[in-house]
């Protein structure tokens, strides 16, 4: 009983201190959620290549297309590279579409993951800056102009966006809102500790320099954005965020769809941090091998943690149920309960945990603040806080088996 | 090498654990009003009952229907409940918790008792009545059972008294009770018109053994602590 109550408040103890540094670290900045007045612009124009790796996106390729085209920014200064990695659709009709504008080149090529597609574009390129758009994503209009801002504002060798759920229709995709805009606080708060650990796929800005320093992208688990962020980290490069370069993707529908999605994230980061082992709670490499990335894994920790404790009280309520149906029927056994504020549980781990939830919270609408300008509540957030975590729970543990046993089916997607 | 700042970590880790200090004494607080709560009421029935003996002292000599039906109060069915919460959260081995519930267990006796005298006296006024022994240890897997049976006899029919008394409380009173009855070690017990029943009985069975549940409308009743759920460690007399 003693071992298990250690356990229980050992780990409460950790998150609470995770939630605490990374509220303290966005707070001493907080400055940020204020909007400027003025769209401010860059002092000069980099030339920049977007390359959008391609497969079997015939349905989404248009949009991604034309949200670059309409980007403000110099059209003489930015070029689109549309580069199909062996789509057996339409994906390449869809982007010979676009060939006549002089912006747009059109490359194609043997499947061969999507690394490789991006690889590819990276060759032929000659632009001062390089990034990648998913092609199942888009970007507002000013997003490279905040990106371009960011370089020149804080020095750094790669800027990411921040990235939102596109016109979330179902329940899955409401949740994904809510996790996505607190993930655009927890970037912003990384960003602001040097140890941003992820350069997605969705606009992810790089130095052309950094590629010829550091070498192309990698397979790297079919993860290639976690691995080129730790790769940045580890050589020292900064990685920024430009917090107000909004790109959208679009979230899976389904919760099938999402799980896998979801494994294939935790296997390629357990994979990728293992295999940048050496980072991890290394002063050398400061916040992000020092608390970043390690908690990342004690989150995954946590939501094992919690959720087997809720499923283990679920199961001991279900079966006193069933217990009194057997004693005394089924219709005596679920009257109207009749409250008693005495029964309130007032425990030190309940005070805790409703600290806890409390942080989370905090951290959920602060993201929300950032996202949208809004603060007000939402279904998409009462979601996340009823959901997520169960759902978390389940991909966690087919990551972690994954990867336990080193058999994850690398797949484009 | 990356800046470290420590600063931040240190500060961090001081929030941290300042929160952690701060539940700790705004739970100790809540708690401690809690067990209060349930001295203050404990007192209460405790005057209530000693009235209600004094009364009856006093009118031994007058007529039946002057005297008041012995109180078996809400305030004792309502302490019995908080006293399995308080039990299940607080801890049974807690010193006031298991001073409060061995105080409850003397006044559900003292109850019974006063009962049982008025019947004596006033052979119109018996209370149907059951006494319970159990054990939340975790060795008597049908006492929850029977608790559950027990409850719902008791909200069905709110003249029928439940005296429920946890036998691992080890109070020399509760095992005087067992003795009058003649029970042994064995759980769940009841006593139902004096006579004793081991092992689970369900509610068609002790209905059948009272037949004037279904003739008598009931006011008030005892709880019966035996619906606490999973068992918690023994109650052992912490004195």
């Amino acid at each position: 009983m003693i071992f298990s109550e250690i356990i229980f408040y050992s780990i409460l103890f950790i998150a609470l201190y995770i939630q605490v540094f990374f509220l303290l670290t966005f707070f001493e900045h907080r400055e940020i959620l204020k909007r400027p007045k003025k769209q401010t612009r860059p002092k000069r124009y980099p030339s920049t290549t977007i390359i959008i790796p391609c497969w079997n996106e015939e349905n989404t390729l248009s949009r991604t297309v034309l949200s670059l085209l309409a980007l403000d920014y110099p059209k003489s200064k930015l070029r689109v590279f549309i580069v199909n990695d062996g789509s057996t659709d339409e994906t390449l009709k869809v982007a010979k579409g676009f060939e006549m504008n002089p912006q747009v080149s059109v490359f194609t090529k043997e499947n061969g993951g999507k690394h490789t597609a991006l690889n590819l574009g990276i060759e032929n390129t000659d632009t001062e800056l390089v990034g990648c758009l998913d092609a199942d994503s888009y970007v507002a209009e000013n997003a490279l102009l905040e990106v371009v801002k960011t370089f020149e504002n804080e020095g750094v060798d790669s800027v990411i966006p921040a990235i939102r759920i596109s016109h979330p229709k179902s329940i899955i995709q409401l949740v994904q809102k809510a996790e996505y805009n607190t993930g655009v606080f927890l970037r912003k708060a990384f960003s602001l500790l040097s140890a941003i650990q992820i350069t997605p796929g969705p606009f992810s800005i790089f130095k052309r320099s950094v590629f010829l320093e550091l070498g192309p992208y990698h397979r790297a688990h079919n993860t290639e954005d976690m691995e080129l962020a730790l790769r940045l980290q580890s050589h020292g490069y900064k990685i920024g965020n430009a917090h107000r370069a909004f790109a959208y993707t679009e979230g899976p529908r389904t919760f099938p769809a999402l799980f896998h999605q979801r494994v294939r994230w935790i296997y390629g980061y357990i994979m990728n941090v293992f295999d940048y082992r050496h980072m991890l709670f290394n002063r050398k490499y400061g916040n992000v091998g020092m608390i970043v990335l390690p908690a990342a894994f004690f989150g995954m920790i946590t939501t094992a943690y919690f959720i087997s404790l809720i499923a283990l009280g679920l199961f001991h309520v279900v079966s006193d149920k069933i217990l009194q149906i057997q004693a005394v029927g089924f219709g005596d056994s679920f009257g109207m309960p009749s409250f008693d504020w005495f029964t309130v549980s007032t425990s030190l781990g309940t005070l805790l945990i409703l600290f806890a939830i409390s942080a989370t919270l905090i951290i959920v609408f602060t993201g929300k603040k950032m996202a949208e300008n809004k603060w007000r509540p939402s279904l998409d957030i009462l979601l996340f806080v009823l959901l997520y975590g169960y759902m978390a729970f389940t991909w966690i543990f087919k990551g972690v088996y994954n990867a336990a046993l080193a058999r994850g089916k690398e797949t484009w997607r | 090498m990356k800046n470290l700042s420590w600063q931040k970590y240190l500060i961090a880790f001081l929030i941290t654990a300042g929160i952690f200090v701060t539940a700790f004494l705004i739970s100790n607080k809540l708690n401690q009003a809690k067990l209060e709560t349930l001295q203050a009421t404990r007192d209460k029935i405790a005057i209530d009952i000693l009235s209600t003996e004094t009364q009856f002292a006093l009118l031994a000599e007058t007529s039946c229907h002057e005297i008041a039906t012995p109180v078996l109060s809400r305030e004792l069915s309502s302490l019995g409940r908080r006293l399995t919460y308080a039990e299940n959260n607080l801890g049974a081995d807690d010193k006031e918790v298991l001073r409060l519930k061995k105080y409850y267990s003397l006044l559900l006796i003292k109850d019974f008792l006063l009962g049982q005298k008025i019947a004596e006296k006033c052979d119109n006024k018996e209370p149907i009545s059951i006494l319970y022994f159990y054990s939340n240890a975790g060795d008597c897997p049908a006492c929850q059972k029977e608790g559950y049976v027990l409850d719902s006899l008791r909200s069905e029919h709110e003249k029928l008294r439940i005296y429920a008394f946890d036998t691992n409380l080890n109070l020399s009173a509760i095992n005087t009770l067992k003795s009058v009855y003649d029970l042994n070690n064995e759980v769940p017990a009841l006593v139902i018109n004096g006579e004793s029943y081991y092992d689970f009985q369900s509610r068609e069975k002790i209905r059948s053994l009272l037949p004037k549940l279904e003739t008598e409308t009931a006011s008030g009743t005892a709880t019966s602590t035996a619906t606490s759920t999973i068992a918690t460690s023994s109650s052992k007399d912490a004195e």
